[in-house]
């Protein structure tokens, strides 16, 4: 099926993007497309302007951060095979660099870019837990110039950010994480399915033997990606075997609110998460 | 009516379309390239893969007009001089299609996945192609025909520096 | 006779090459090069295109169509409801009522003031493009009042008026459609089920267990497309159908058009799997809005409207009661069954249950069996044939009983399939349902498979994990299946009340430039009919197999035929045209003799040539053939050309068998399956090309081992389709299984020359409950005896949970 008739604009400068929306009560930013063209072809959403920011240079590429300690800016229309292409990011930002990899399918990560994802926010989406548990920074340019908004603040509910109608997300920061270990755990029925849920664990050891720092995002486990701030807490300091994680992970799922679908009920949802989280925790720290 | 210049498969070729317009109905309507098919309308089966300036997509989710500019190769533009891709040569030497509808999606993809990995094993190949659906085959032979054309294509490279 | 080779069933086949070689697929240039002629790529000049609206309820009154915004939008022709076409569109048969009080709604292609399921058709859009008549579909207002819905099969089956349960078609009173029953005490073809029931309730064996069978989709790749262009002194159709003959003589019969004045094309068709065995609605559409405008038109779905509108497969519940002597001899098994039909009687839905009616007992011997099944109407799609059809179900119900009795009996699951199954001495066989079995040898099958599995091993590791508590606990599952194939004996169908006959079509024209042209009637989609039909012709006439051209799916082509569904392609299809291969040397031989100038009865043939015994003479089948084309020189009394045609109706079904072992892992603590290893053996009889073989026991292996552990077509408690995409009804990838080890073994079936005994469904029938048995084997520690299909993690997580609880 075809997408209904819209108004299409292909800016080449961030400016000309913001002059675009906010010239539109009801414009979409197309990205990547890989997310939104199906909504468009199944008539799920008709918006009477696409702004198609596949063309504005200035938001594409990998960059470390002046003075940053290591961090990395990742231009919102990356595309994910870029990314996978990084050595700087599957060495500096493994956790990244493994979500990534599970998103979607090889077409689909040469079409599809980071900044779309997040703007989506599907709480399935492989890449927001991980911005979340990364502490990533969200650069979003609107017509007062730029602004940066945590991952912790950036999304907001189901398919909401952050980003206001008349904004865009440009780029993404990463602090760097030298020396961590981590693992994104993707439970999937089959390869190309959306995730029942996701664990994304990112630890730091002391002298190899114990959990110095700990941090844990959680795919679809809620309406918006999550941290869990409790069991990061409760690792640190913690020599990781299977039953002292274990125990740590049990209560990986207090307080979220996970959906319940065909794939499984949220009670199932909440067991996965404390499986996952022991499993990609102790991936993390060098001891599965 | 948006104007867009592209090459397909090695041809350019310019025209005035709706930006609504899929990139899969502009070949198959406007250019006649129904060798590339719509399967799907979620991005979900890769029957239309082809190539966008040397990168595997789905066809049915990129818009024409995102393709301005770029070079797009399909299942009718990979044979060079009438002598088959090594692909196309492998998936009928190893029955790696029935009804053949997944077929210019998946050899598509496979190219793309020799591409970047010439030697894969067989976890790869299957990895590679979890975005093409085939209801026929049950990928065994797909997958069979991919190291089949990835020996072939070694061994041919092989013998030319030997 | 067994042999692990392609035995030749025949003395002529012996000597050429052809049967039993893996001949590369004439088919597959035009595929890999994209040179194909789908539906979709078809458009006379001036095609209009459709657009569906379709219904989003269940089940509703239609109480106001509103047509006129759609009808006022750009590039659209008309806007037609099914009240406009009230006259011309026909109404969709059902060509198996499998009893003469079967009660079954009309169904008419555009709904007129009610609609039964969500995704029907109550008005069409044309337009001049595909695009503004999507755009133009969605200004149509339709006006429903909902009605309750019939939704759950067992639901539905108890409904009445009185009890105020729903009833999908309110008019008719019920939802029990038809109620078929098979005795074999009342057949005389063995005991009385209750009895042997009673028996073991005394000092025996009851199993009772009730499994239910998910609604299925086909899901083929091709979503169905049909043109019609009405130009010309004929209305031609091309469609996505594996029934261009059905379709047009249903053409025929129900819009009063002559069949002469129709011609149904199927060009390349991108499968079907049972999904395309079906006279559609949006057919008779095309048909009736190509008629009433005089224009050509063309509509193709989209996948979301193929998965919802599109004929669904299997949906049935099964409640099974299999009776034992306590040394673990099955005395008898009763199946009581409720099939749901969704929302009409589609074109042989009501017998696909039917079908699995002779298949309860299997490869056993057991003496009593009953079958007992109601068919159901319900407000969801429509069901019929899907891969199998009616064969997995039967398979699934006997093979996982099978497992349960070995548990019963703390045996090992093969050897109480040993006790129970026919031996090989025991051929033909007549079976407790009244069939007869010609060839088999289940036990050097299953010894084959046994061996190659590595399955002591595998026992063994089995066993360790049990031990040592392994999370990741290991399962072995077995199947070891038969099925009727080579649909079949018209005289049979008859008894079943079927609408038509089983035979086969062939014709073969001999070319006066010495190539073949041969035409079936067996129109194929993917099967690679045109590579084998060309070596059977090749074998039998001795020409080259690059010489033989196969037409079919026209039936101006190919006028005659019944088209492929059922694994007949092979067995009738392909024996119609051995015999008239016979036929073409038969009539060619007194042209050899007469231009030998020998005696017909001194005249041979083989390997294409005519000889006449002790002389150096030879004619050969292809100059033979230029000079019936020449006619200048032949004998009196026999007409000038050597081509020939057979109509074959087989005097028998065809019983390919196999063992197929599966050994999962199951993770405990997600419920994850994995697939670890699958070996089958497969005696499919003469094998033709054992490359085209084994494609289709790989094939048929995703799809049952697809049924076990990912897709099920899923409503809501509204009727609307949960699974409406291939994002949600999930068809397997490359990375979701893994290589399968098959193998094949000969036995030739006697009731076709070729030895033929057909694969299409095979791999799809047996793999269902080797899987299922295998996820149950790896759970047994934890009390679980069964885990609902598809087995999900979600599902094998909970049944653990559960089993552990109690």
């Amino acid at each position: 099926m075809i997408p209904a008739p819209f108004e299409y604009a292909r800016p080449t400068s961030v400016d000309e993007a913001l002059g675009l929306l906010a010239g539109s009560d009801d414009a979409k930013v197309l990205a990547g497309g890989q997310s939104l063209l199906s909504v468009l072809r199944m008539r799920l959403n008709a918006p009477e302007l696409v702004v198609d920011i596949g063309r504005i240079d200035a938001l594409r590429g990998i960059r470390e951060v002046a003075g940053g300690g290591g961090a990395i800016e990742i231009g919102a229309m990356t595309p994910y095979h870029e990314i996978l292409a990084s050595d700087e990011i599957r060495t500096g930002l493994r956790l990244l660099h493994d979500a990534v990899a599970e998103v979607g399918d090889p077409q689909v990560r040469h079409r599809g870019t980071l900044g779309g994802s997040l703007a989506h926010a599907d709480p399935a989406g492989d890449c927001g837990a991980v911005a979340l548990a990364l502490g990533a920074e969200m650069v979003i340019a609107g017509p007062g110039g730029e602004r940066v908004v945590p991952a912790d603040e950036f999304f907001q509910d189901l398919f909401t950010t952050a980003v206001g109608e008349d904004e865009l997300l440009v780029a993404v920061r990463f602090p760097g994480y030298p020396g961590w270990g981590s693992r994104y755990e993707k439970f999937v029925r089959t390869a190309q399915d959306w995730p029942i849920i996701a664990v994304g664990a990112c630890v730091r050891m002391a002298d190899g033997k114990t959990i110095s720092e700990a941090r844990i995002g959680l795919t679809n486990m809620g309406p918006t990606p999550l941290r869990a701030r409790a069991v990061e807490e409760a690792l640190v300091g913690m020599t990781p075997t299977a039953e002292a994680v274990g125990a740590a992970c049990a209560a990986v799922a207090d307080g979220t609110s996970p959906p319940s679908d065909l794939n499984g009920d949220a009670d199932y949802r909440r067991h996965l998460a404390t499986v996952l989280a022991r499993r990609a925790v102790l991936a993390a720290a060098g001891a599965a | 009516m948006t104007r867009i210049e592209l090459t397909v498969d090695g041809a350019k070729v310019v025209d005035d379309v709706e930006p609504r317009l899929l990139l899969v109905q502009y070949l198959r309507e406007q250019l006649g390239k129904t060798g590339t098919v719509i399967g799907c309308d979620t991005a979900s089966c890769g029957a239309c893969t082809v190539h966008l300036d040397g990168h595997s997509v789905k066809s049915c989710n990129v818009l024409a007009v995102q393709a301005d500019g770029a070079e797009v190769t399909t299942i009718e533009g990979i044979a060079t001089n009438g002598e088959l891709h090594p692909l196309q040569e492998a998936f009928r030497e190893c029955h790696a299609l029935q009804c053949g509808f997944c077929t210019p999606g998946m050899i598509m993809q496979s190219a793309d996945l020799l591409a970047e990995n010439p030697h894969p094993t067989e976890a790869q190949i299957r990895e590679g192609l979890e975005g093409n659906l085939c209801r026929c085959t049950g990928y065994q032979n797909i997958v069979r025909a991919v190291r089949y054309a990835a020996d072939a294509t070694s061994a041919t490279t092989d013998g030319g520096a030997a | 006779m067994t042999t692990t080779e392609e035995a030749p069933a025949t003395a002529e086949a012996a000597h050429d090459g052809e049967i039993g070689r893996d001949r590369r697929r004439k088919e597959d240039r035009r595929l890999i090069t994209g040179r194909t002629r789908w539906t979709d790529n078809i458009a006379p000049p001036g095609t209009l295109h459709l657009a569906m609206v379709r219904s989003p309820y269940a089940h509703a009154n239609i109480s106001g169509i509103d047509t006129r915004a759609a009808a006022q939008s750009p590039n659209v022709v008309a806007v037609l409801t099914g009240a406009d076409l009230a006259d011309t569109q026909g109404v969709l048969a059902n060509a198996w009522p499998i009893t003469p009080d079967q009660v079954a709604p009309e169904h008419k292609p555009i709904a007129v003031d009610r609609v039964a399921f969500a995704g029907e058709i109550v008005a069409v859009v044309v337009a001049r493009s595909a695009a503004t008549a999507a755009d133009a579909a969605e200004l149509v207002d339709v006006d429903y009042d909902p009605l309750p819905a019939a939704l759950d099969l067992r639901a539905a089956a108890d409904a009445t008026p009185e009890n105020g349960g729903a009833i999908a078609h309110p008019g008719l009173g019920t939802n029990n459609s038809a109620r078929w029953i098979f005795d074999s005490g009342e057949a005389g073809t063995g005991g009385n089920v209750e009895d042997a029931i009673a028996a073991a309730r005394t000092d025996g064996i009851v199993i009772e267990r009730e499994y239910r069978q998910q609604r299925l989709i086909p899901a083929f790749m091709e979503p169905r497309s049909v043109v019609v262009d009405p130009t010309g002194e004929q209305i031609t159709m091309w469609s996505a159908t594996q029934i261009p003959h059905i379709t047009r003589f249903l053409l025929a019969a129900t819009t009063g058009v002559p069949e002469s004045k129709i011609r149904v094309i199927a060009p390349d068709v991108g499968g079907g799997f049972g999904g395309k065995l079906q006279t559609t609605p949006e057919e008779w559409t095309a048909f009736a809005v190509a008629r009433r405008l005089g224009k050509p038109v063309k509509y193709t779905e989209t996948r979301s409207e193929s998965l919802l509108a599109a004929h669904h497969g299997r949906d049935q519940w099964q409640k099974l009661t299999l009776a034992a002597r306590a040394d673990g001899t099955v005395t008898g098994l009763k199946v009581e069954l409720l099939a749901d039909l969704g929302a009409y009687v589609a074109l042989v839905g009501g017998g696909v249950p039917v079908l699995g009616a002779f298949m309860y007992n299997a490869i056993y011997k057991f003496p009593a069996y009953r079958f007992d099944c109601r068919t159901v109407l319900t407000n969801k799609t429509w069901t019929d044939a899907y891969r199998g059809a009616g064969r997995p179900e039967a398979t699934f119900a006997i093979e996982r009983l099978m497992d349960e009795l070995a548990v019963e009996l703390g045996r090992d699951p093969l050897e109480v399939r040993r006790q129970n199954w026919i031996t090989h001495d025991e051929f033909p066989f007549t079976t407790v349902a009244g069939l007869t079995y010609d060839s088999g040898d289940y036990e050097s099958a299953t010894a084959q498979a046994v061996d190659a599995f590595g399955y002591e091993d595998l026992r063994a590791e089995q066993a360790r994990r049990r031990t040592e508590g392994d999370p990741v606990q290991l399962g072995i599952g077995i199947s070891t299946f038969t099925e009727m194939c080579g649909l079949a004996p018209s005289r049979v169908l008859g008894s079943l009340d079927y609408g038509a006959g089983g035979w086969e079509h062939a014709e073969i024209r001999m070319l006066p430039t010495g190539k073949v042209e041969v035409v079936t009637g067996s129109s194929a989609h993917g099967q690679g009919h045109e590579t084998a039909f060309s070596q059977i012709v090749a074998d039998r006439l001795g020409v080259p197999f690059e010489d033989v051209e196969v037409l079919h799916g026209d039936t101006q082509v190919a006028p005659r035929g019944l088209d492929t569904y059922g694994s007949r392609s092979l067995t009738v299809g392909g024996e119609a045209l051995a015999l008239a291969a016979d036929k073409v040397v038969a009539k060619a031989k007194p042209w050899a003799a007469h231009l030998l100038e020998a005696s017909a009865d001194d005249v041979e043939f083989a390997h294409g040539k005519f000889t006449v015994a002790g002389t150096s003479e030879a004619k050969t089948i292809q100059e033979i053939a230029l000079a019936a084309f020449a006619a200048h020189d032949y004998p009196e009394g026999i007409e000038p050309s050597i081509d020939a045609e057979v109509t074959f109706d087989p005097v028998n079904f065809s019983f390919p068998h196999g063992t197929h072992l599966c050994a999962v892992e199951v993770d405990t603590e997600t419920g994850a399956v994995r697939l670890r290893k699958y070996v089958c053996v497969d005696d499919v009889g003469t094998v033709i090309n054992p490359l085209i073989v084994a494609g289709q026991v790989h094939g048929g292996l995703a799809q049952g081992i697809a049924q076990a552990l990912w897709e099920e077509a899923v409503y809501d408690d509204a009727g609307t389709l949960l699974t409406g995409t291939l994002a949600d009804y999930l068809v397997p990838s490359a990375a979701d299984l893994i290589s399968f080890d098959t193998a094949i073994r000969s036995t030739p079936a006697t009731s076709n020359s070729l030895g033929a005994k057909g694969v299409g469904e095979a791999g799809t029938i047996a793999s269902t409950p080797a899987v299922v048995n295998a996820v149950v084997d790896a759970l047994r520690p934890y009390g679980v005896h069964d885990v609902e299909m598809p087995c999900t993690p979600a599902r094998v997580w909970r049944a653990i949970q559960d089993g552990s609880a109690s």
